[in-house]
């Protein structure tokens, strides 16, 4: 069964073209998916992302328990509110999913994890919780609106109640504090996001959501679908869940090392593996792609180097370069000379760094 | 979209391809606003040679959106006389005017009896309200 957030008729009136995203009713775009690309890079977008889950951890050991659930470590986080992005996963090193955790208090942290992963991450949390005795509750009660882009912030602080402004103003990047919306709607900004944009990501209460994402159009923030989010986070150099990274692939091959703490002491899941493959050499990594000829790079498409065959990844056109960008997994002692199989044509790619944009402009060397 | 909207003097493939009949004789060739609709931004388009020979019901262009990348048959078969050189800088031409200025190529048909084939715009108009229930 199709499940649907509390948007969903919003969408529906706003002629969403819809479509089935991990079992969930989504919006892909609502008119043109480049323009809604675009108003976020120069102006303000806004997602229903209200299909990812929340899960809320209670307990005196709650921060041991995540020291060992989590690959990146939750001893950076030190001030309340503060947030970090990190892998969960299994004890082949291989990633379960990628989340971010808010520390929001002693024995209170909160996880948004992705929604085509809800049930198998629910399970695992719950399984690992036991030992520590942490309480697992999952929040279906929050809708969430993701606010991106360089406006997004004014925008949305316009909105909140005059005590809340100034506080809200100064919120660091990764993270999160309480405020009060429209009408006193109880809101949970957090200053993160999936598109490379400055911005917020909003929990608000199921029942309020349909509001505060009518008061957000009223000022002038723009309806944008999941399509657009997805082109948005490519050239941000975000990795996806399930495409460019799963069960059979560790952080080190998947450009995630930097979310990776191997911190003195620390038993994390999937330490061992993740040490042992360090040590032994990691077989294949995750490069940036670039094609300056015309043609677009998807997932699935073969790529050609001196040492064997990698492939694809998150691949696509970038609205905001005009050309195809993409993640690929090669052999990690692959040259630069690569070329993508685009339906039996070989061609040429240039390895670039990511992110390939950051903050509207298209970043050097791209 | 209603019937009314889809030019009379078109004939279509079930894949949503359209064929005009030229005054010269030409068939001219693009693809309908619905498939537009469907695929949404178009980004790229790759069209034939001129010269090239193309046959009726198989690919003879792609054009690729940023959603994904789509074949295009040809309606009839014959030689590509002409391509439409806009869409090289202007992909999303076809998205403003699918039945226009966003034509692909122009085949000089070997065959025209294939013609008798396709759609008229009643019948296409039909396919699609089906396709959307």
């Amino acid at each position: 069964m199709t499940e649907k957030t509390v948007l969903n008729a919003t969408h529906r009136e706003l002629g969403a073209r819809m479509v089935d995203f991990g079992g969930w009713d989504m919006p892909i775009s609502y008119g043109s998916q480049l323009e809604e690309h675009h108003v976020v890079r120069r102006d303000a977008g806004m997602f229903d992302v209200s299909h990812m889950t929340v899960v809320d951890l209670h307990g005196a050991k709650v921060r041991d328990f995540l020291r060992h659930l989590l690959a990146n470590s939750v001893d950076k986080l030190k001030v309340q509110g503060k947030a970090l992005y990190t892998c969960m996963l299994n004890e082949q090193g291989g990633v379960i999913d990628d989340l971010i955790v808010y520390f929001l208090g002693d024995e209170f942290f909160r996880l948004v994890v992705n929604a085509a992963t809800r049930a198998k991450d629910l399970a695992w949390i719950e399984q690992q919780a036991q030992a520590f005795g942490v309480a697992v509750q999952e929040r279906p009660d929050f809708a969430m609106v993701a606010v991106q882009g360089p406006n997004a912030r004014a925008k949305v602080i316009g909105l909140l109640h005059e005590v809340d402004r100034a506080r809200i103003e100064k919120l660091r990047r990764f993270a999160a504090a309480a405020a009060q919306g429209p009408h006193g709607v109880p809101l949970f900004i957090a200053r993160t996001g999936y598109t490379g944009e400055d911005g917020f990501e909003i929990l608000v209460p199921q029942d309020q959501a349909v509001t505060l994402w009518k008061e957000l159009a009223a000022v002038g923030v723009a309806p944008c679908g999941l399509g657009a989010r997805d082109t948005l986070r490519l050239e941000a150099g975000m990795n996806l869940y399930g495409q460019d990274m799963d069960e059979n692939v560790t952080p080190w091959e998947a450009g995630l090392a930097w979310t990776i703490a191997l911190d003195e002491g620390r038993d994390f899941i999937g330490r061992k593996a993740l040490e042992q493959q360090k040590a032994a050499g990691v077989p294949r990594v995750l490069i940036g792609l670039v094609l300056d000829d015309k043609g677009v790079l998807r997932h699935g498409q073969k790529v050609l180097t001196d040492r064997g065959e990698g492939e694809i990844l998150s691949g696509g056109f970038a609205p905001t370069l005009n050309k195809s960008v993409a993640f690929a997994r090669v052999p990690a002692d692959a040259t630069v000379e690569l070329r993508v199989d685009i339906r039996g044509r070989e061609v040429p790619v240039r390895q670039v760094k990511f992110p390939f944009v950051r903050d509207g402009k298209p970043c050097e060397g791209i | 979209m209603s019937s009314s909207e889809i030019p009379g003097d078109l004939k279509f493939l079930k894949s949503h391809e359209w064929a005009r009949v030229e005054d010269n004789g030409l068939i001219r060739v693009g693809i309908s606003n619905h498939a537009q609709e469907q695929l949404g931004d178009l980004v790229y388009v790759e069209l034939p040679e001129i010269g090239a020979s193309v046959q009726a019901g198989t690919g003879a262009a792609t054009v690729e959106s940023v959603k994904a990348a789509s074949d295009i048959y040809s309606p009839v078969s014959g030689e590509v006389v002409e391509v439409n050189e806009i869409l090289g800088d202007k992909p999303e031409t076809i998205n403003e005017d699918a039945y226009g200025e966003g034509w692909l190529f122009v085949v000089k048909a070997s065959d025209r009896a294939e013609l008798d084939e396709l759609l008229n715009a009643d019948d296409y108009a039909e396919l699609i309200e089906h396709e959307d229930d």
